[in-house]
């Protein structure tokens, strides 16, 4: 068979081949050990000499030919092969993803979080405390003492007389400044109770409180630091008042408004300077040493930052209420 | 404290408007909660005389009258109160008036007669809720005169909320002298004169308790009427004070207790017998009190007594016998000075909150008894009528407050409040407060007023500087402290961390009540003593939680009656174990748990659905423990417990601790709980699980690794945990993965057997494992498991 003949057909069988399985016996039937065009070049033994080195030539071009065929038609089929496959596996993408339901923190947690991280970052540790009180850390050691009006306006839920569930969390500062020695930078986030229930109270809830004690804290300073705190905390520049109040534990104290968006104050926080009997009772000198207090209730701030109107939803603990802090 | 701002007015009236004035008061300290116009909108109603006054022909109840408003002509109208009659002035809603609750008075025809306008009562008006018929006014009232004008009752109400120290204004005298302070503007006091006695008659008093009362003024006075109305501007100032008009008597002592803040009693003096003393109530003396209870005293309760028996208690309520009445011609009052620690507590003792209490609890001047009792003598007499006597006034003044002179050092000032203030503004400010302050090298100091008894340390003057200064004034500043690292100990696993692992697992934190239903607790813990609150807000939130899991329970309870289908919660907090030897008497132990129910997932598409079930709930509490770094200190033990259904529940072990549970709610707790659906619950002790260990590193084996897969066969009770417990003791060092992927009991297995499929993974450090040696290790495991379980390999 003439070389241009064999060319010819094994071309034809290339284009065929609709397989790379074909394609395989193409190369066999034509390059292969006895293949048609492996055969041609075993007869050039049979030549002239002086014709062999041309024909030679001619087969083994007609080889890279033939090769560079299959090699284009294996390139095209892989891409075809390819292409089936990405068809079959076509999804629909808009179908759900398989998901784990999403949980959450519930909001007051998020806020003490938050509250957490401001102070955390001015080097305030966080400390937490029985619920559970006596007398002494409730109220003694923060100069209310028995019968004193004051107490009386706690709503204190008693067990016995001396014992209670605490309602400040106020005590775990008197419990931290009986064991350690100032400069102190403590808060203590915690559940606190009041014998109340209606639209505006609930009989538990949370507080935020704040101690620093240092040889030269002033009430600029606690000024400052909670026009600080508001400003971080809610994200916006807000209108703040200071407006004097009475704590028995604090002196001067203050209770903190932040102008709504209705254009009304809202109470968000009462604070002081440490009153000085509080200092002595846990043994540190108030000539020495000064310090302010803060505490912040948690859910107020909450409320005010999400919107939420009704501070019972908190302790609900709805699905659907508390989804919506996710 | 509620009050007249038009009587403040007549006392110090700036020139600001109520806003400003009730701004100014709360800046100062001096909370305004609300500013209520004392009577709400109504017009053209004016002050008329009911001239004729006849029965209705036609209507039993209605009265047919001529009243005369000075318009030239009389009025017909019809009226239906039964005080109405012929004489009396009255005031009149004219045609063309607009009542409140826009309540129109047009001319009408009432039973077939002509009624042009209303005769009205208060609460037609609405001033007060009361309903005795038809308003009559003093007989000079001006006939034609509006109503409003005549009454002034363009006039607001301001509720102020004082903190409990500042009794001194708790009384317009007090609140006029701080609004005198704030406002630069001197106070106008009532002229108040004493009154000379025209007869004889007084009573001796003793002081049996001097400490409890150190100053006791008494005075008789004889011959009243107490039928004498209280004239109306008295009871219109007690009205807008929110105080009720009585009787002339009581109104005056309201009166002056809200004018000067001196609470004041009055006695019917016939039934006093003999003198008074003011001592310590005897155990269980009875006293029946003014609204007719009968109550036995304590002997720390101070009374007023006459010589046979007690008639009031002290400073706080007025006993039922020796009280006032309409019937009473000769009294006796008093005006005493009572230590706070004598009243201190005794009110609430007793349920008798009282503005006399209120008063004596937070202090009352005690240079003020005189000026009381006379001004209360004044306006008796004025009202009432009658014959004073002198003033009998005991006092030992050894026990009276002493009020001295305070320091205040400027350097003091100034490192407190962290500005300086101008000695000679501070010098005025304190001037200005009726404080007389001297000044002498950086030291004010300080004669306190008897009426500032509140101001006892250089803390209540640097209060008292800053408040009038104003707290707005003072500018801020950030804190200033040496910058120390806080530690933050690499171990410690947070509360946060442990809390946001099973939130991303699904979980939803909750937030519940420390205080549960003690049925529901008793439920699931039928033999833990609780602590009980004696005074819950209801008897559903009464006891105090010895787990979390109640409080979870009633979060799914309630989600499940809202249609909601997968479950999760979980919450730290305290529980409360009562323990004699734990501080206050309860052991109050921080926990982390959790719950599930219905779904373990919502629906999918691809994946369906199946229920929550043990196991999911297992995994979550493995991947708590993973938190550790040392998940294999702890192990699950099958272990009974009353809230779990018994063959689902695991005690977990750290150790030789058992550190919590997890399982299955029994069911027959579920309906109890109001659960509707099988529920999981697991709970551990926060501080198993608040460490972890720091990583330790090791070099990572470059060998290959070799997997075995083992599948044995032993008996169905024998629990995997222990297996895999046993196949780790085995102490092969090459064993580095072990792994449990299938369970099987049923065909091919032996009836009470079941297989377990192992996958073991085998590597070692220092070279390739040959096959023969995998064999030779696989062997050992095969052989512990025969030895311990009585195992064979599956075929």
């Amino acid at each position: 068979m003439q070389l241009q003949e064999i060319v010819e057909q094994a071309e034809a069988a290339i284009a065929n081949a609709d397989s790379p399985q074909a394609l395989d016996e193409v190369r066999v039937e034509y390059m292969g050990k006895k293949g048609k065009l492996t055969e041609l070049l075993k007869g050039l033994g049979k030549l002239d000499p002086s014709e062999r080195r041309e024909a030679g030539q001619k087969i083994n071009e007609a080889k890279q030919q033939v090769q560079a065929s299959i090699n284009a038609r294996k390139e095209l089929l892989k891409a075809e092969e390819l292409k089936a496959q990405l068809d079959a596996e076509r999804l629909d993408v808009t179908l759900p993803g398989r998901a784990t339901t999403v949980g959450g923190v519930h909001p007051v947690t998020q806020t003490i979080r938050r509250i957490e991280q401001f102070f955390g970052d001015l080097g305030f540790s966080v400390k937490e405390g029985p619920e559970v009180e006596d007398g002494f850390h409730n109220f003694d050691a923060l100069n209310i003492p028995a019968n004193h009006p004051a107490r009386a306006d706690h709503d204190t839920f008693y067990f016995t007389p001396s014992t209670m569930l605490r309602t400040q969390t106020s005590g775990v500062q008197i419990r931290t400044m009986e064991v350690e020695e100032p400069p102190l930078r403590i808060i203590s986030p915690g559940r606190v109770y009041r014998n109340d229930y209606d639209q505006t109270h609930t009989p538990m809830f949370h507080q935020v409180e704040g101690l620093m004690v240092d040889t030269d804290v002033s009430f600029t300073q606690l000024k400052g630091i909670l026009e600080d705190f508001l400003t971080h905390f809610f994200e916006e520049s807000l209108q703040v008042r200071f407006r004097p109040s009475y704590f028995p534990f604090t002196e001067p104290s203050a209770e903190v408004d932040v102008m709504g968006k209705d254009g009304k104050w809202l109470e968000v926080l009462g604070c002081g300077m440490v009153h000085p009997n509080v200092l002595k009772a846990v043994g540190i000198d108030p000539e020495k040493y000064t310090g302010f207090a803060f505490g912040m209730g948690v859910e107020r701030l909450t409320m005010l930052r999400y919107g939420v109107t009704d501070l019972r939803a908190f302790f609900e603990n709805d699905l659907r209420f508390l989804k919506q802090f996710n | 404290m509620k009050f007249s701002e038009q009587w403040l007015r007549e006392w110090v009236n700036p020139s600001i408007d109520s806003n400003e004035l009730s701004e100014q008061l709360s800046m100062a300290g001096l909370e305004v909660d609300g500013v209520e116009p004392v009577a709400a909108d109504f017009h053209t109603v004016v002050v008329g005389e009911v001239v004729e006054c006849g029965p209705h022909p036609d209507a039993d109840k209605l009265q047919v009258t001529k009243v005369n408003t000075n318009d030239g002509e009389l009025l017909d109208i019809v009226c239906g109160a039964p005080n109405c009659r012929q004489g009396i002035k009255v005031v009149v809603a004219k045609v063309g008036a607009v009542l409140p609750g826009d309540f129109k008075i047009k001319k009408a025809k009432l039973r077939g007669h002509p009624s042009h306008g209303m005769l009205c009562s208060f609460k037609e008006l609405g001033l007060i809720d009361d309903h005795d018929g038809i308003i009559e006014l003093p007989t000079d009232a001006p006939i034609g005169e509006d109503y409003r004008a005549y009454l002034g009752l363009d006039d607001s109400s301001i509720d102020i909320d004082l903190t409990p120290n500042r009794g001194d204004c708790l009384s317009i005298r007090g609140i006029a002298r701080e609004v005198g302070v704030l406002n630069g503007l001197d106070v106008k006091e009532p002229e108040i004169v004493d009154t000379a006695s025209t007869i004889e008659q007084q009573k001796t008093i003793h002081l049996d308790a001097p400490e409890l009362c150190p100053r006791y003024l008494g005075r008789v006075i004889e011959g009243i009427d107490v039928t004498k109305p209280t004239p109306i501007w008295m009871s219109e100032k007690l009205r807008r004070s929110g105080i009720r008009s009585i009787d002339p008597v009581v109104d005056i002592t309201n009166y002056v207790l809200l004018e000067l803040g001196h609470p004041m009693h009055a006695f019917d003096l016939d039934k006093v017998s003999g003198d008074i003393h003011v001592r310590q109530a005897a155990h269980k003396e009875s006293l029946t009190l003014l609204d007719g209870e009968s109550i036995e005293l304590d002997d720390d309760v101070l009374v007023i007594a006459d010589e046979q028996k007690a008639l009031a208690i002290a400073g706080v309520y007025g006993g039922k016998e020796s009280g006032v009445t309409l019937q009473s011609k000769n009294i006796f009052l008093e005006s005493a000075f009572f230590s706070p620690d004598a009243i201190l507590g005794k009110a609430r003792r007793y349920g008798l909150h009282t503005d006399a209490s209120h008063r004596y609890e937070r202090g009352v001047d005690p240079e003020l008894q005189r000026t009381a009792i006379e001004r209360a003598t004044q306006l008796i007499i004025d009202i009432c009528g009658g014959q004073a006597g002198p003033v009998t006034e005991a006092v030992a003044s050894e026990y009276l407050p002493k009020r001295g002179t305070v320091n205040l050092r400027a350097a003091r000032l100034e490192k407190i409040l962290g500005v300086h203030i101008k000695d000679e503004q501070v010098t005025e400010i304190l001037n200005r407060l009726g404080l007389n302050a001297a000044f002498n090298d950086g030291v004010w100091s300080v004669t306190i007023p008897s009426h500032r008894f509140d101001l006892d340390i250089e803390e209540d003057l640097i209060e008292e500087v800053a408040r009038i200064y104003g707290y707005n004034s003072i500018t801020a500043a950030a804190p200033a402290a040496q910058l120390r690292m806080t530690a933050h100990k690499e171990a410690d696993v947070s509360r946060h961390q442990l809390v946001n692992a099973l939130v991303e697992r699904g979980y939803q934190e909750a937030i519940t009540y420390s205080f549960v239903d003690p049925k529901h607790q008793a439920q699931l813990f039928n033999e833990a003593a609780a602590l009980t609150l004696p005074h819950p807000i209801s008897i559903d939130m009464s006891s105090m939680r010895v787990s979390l899991w109640p409080g979870l329970a009633g979060a799914v309870a309630h989600n499940q009656k809202r249609q909601q289908s997968v479950l999760a919660f979980v919450e730290t907090g305290l529980r409360f174990i009562p323990d004699e030897t734990a501080e206050n008497g309860v052991r109050q132990e921080a926990m982390l748990a959790g719950i599930r129910a219905g779904k373990a997932q919502l629906e999918h598409w691809s994946d369906g659905e199946r229920a929550v079930d043990f196991y999911d709930i297992k995994g979550d509490v493995e991947a708590l423990l993973a938190k550790t770094g040392e998940a294999h200190l702890f192990r699950f033990v099958a272990d009974r417990h009353d809230a779990l259904h018994p063959g689902q529940s695991a005690a977990i072990y750290k150790g030789e601790q058992k550190v919590g549970f997890v399982g299955a709610l029994h069911p027959q707790h579920q309906k109890a709980l109001g659960l509707n659906q099988r529920a999981f619950v697991f709970e551990v002790e926060l501080s198993a699980v608040a460490q972890r260990r720091l990583p330790l590193a090791r070099p990572v084996s470059r060998f290959p690794s070799i997997r075995r897969d083992l599948a044995i066969v032993l008996d169905q009770h024998i629990a995997a945990g222990e297996v895999l417990a046993e196949m780790e003791n085995v102490g092969v060092k090459q064993l580095v993965g072990l792994n449990l992927f299938d369970v099987y009991e049923g065909e091919g297995v032996p009836e009470g057997k079941r297989s377990l499929a192992l996958t073991l993974t085998l590597q070692d450090t220092d070279k390739t494992l040959e096959e023969a040696e995998v064999n030779a290790l696989i062997e050992q495991f095969v052989e512990k498991l025969k030895t311990e379980f009585n195992a064979t390999l599956r075929d």
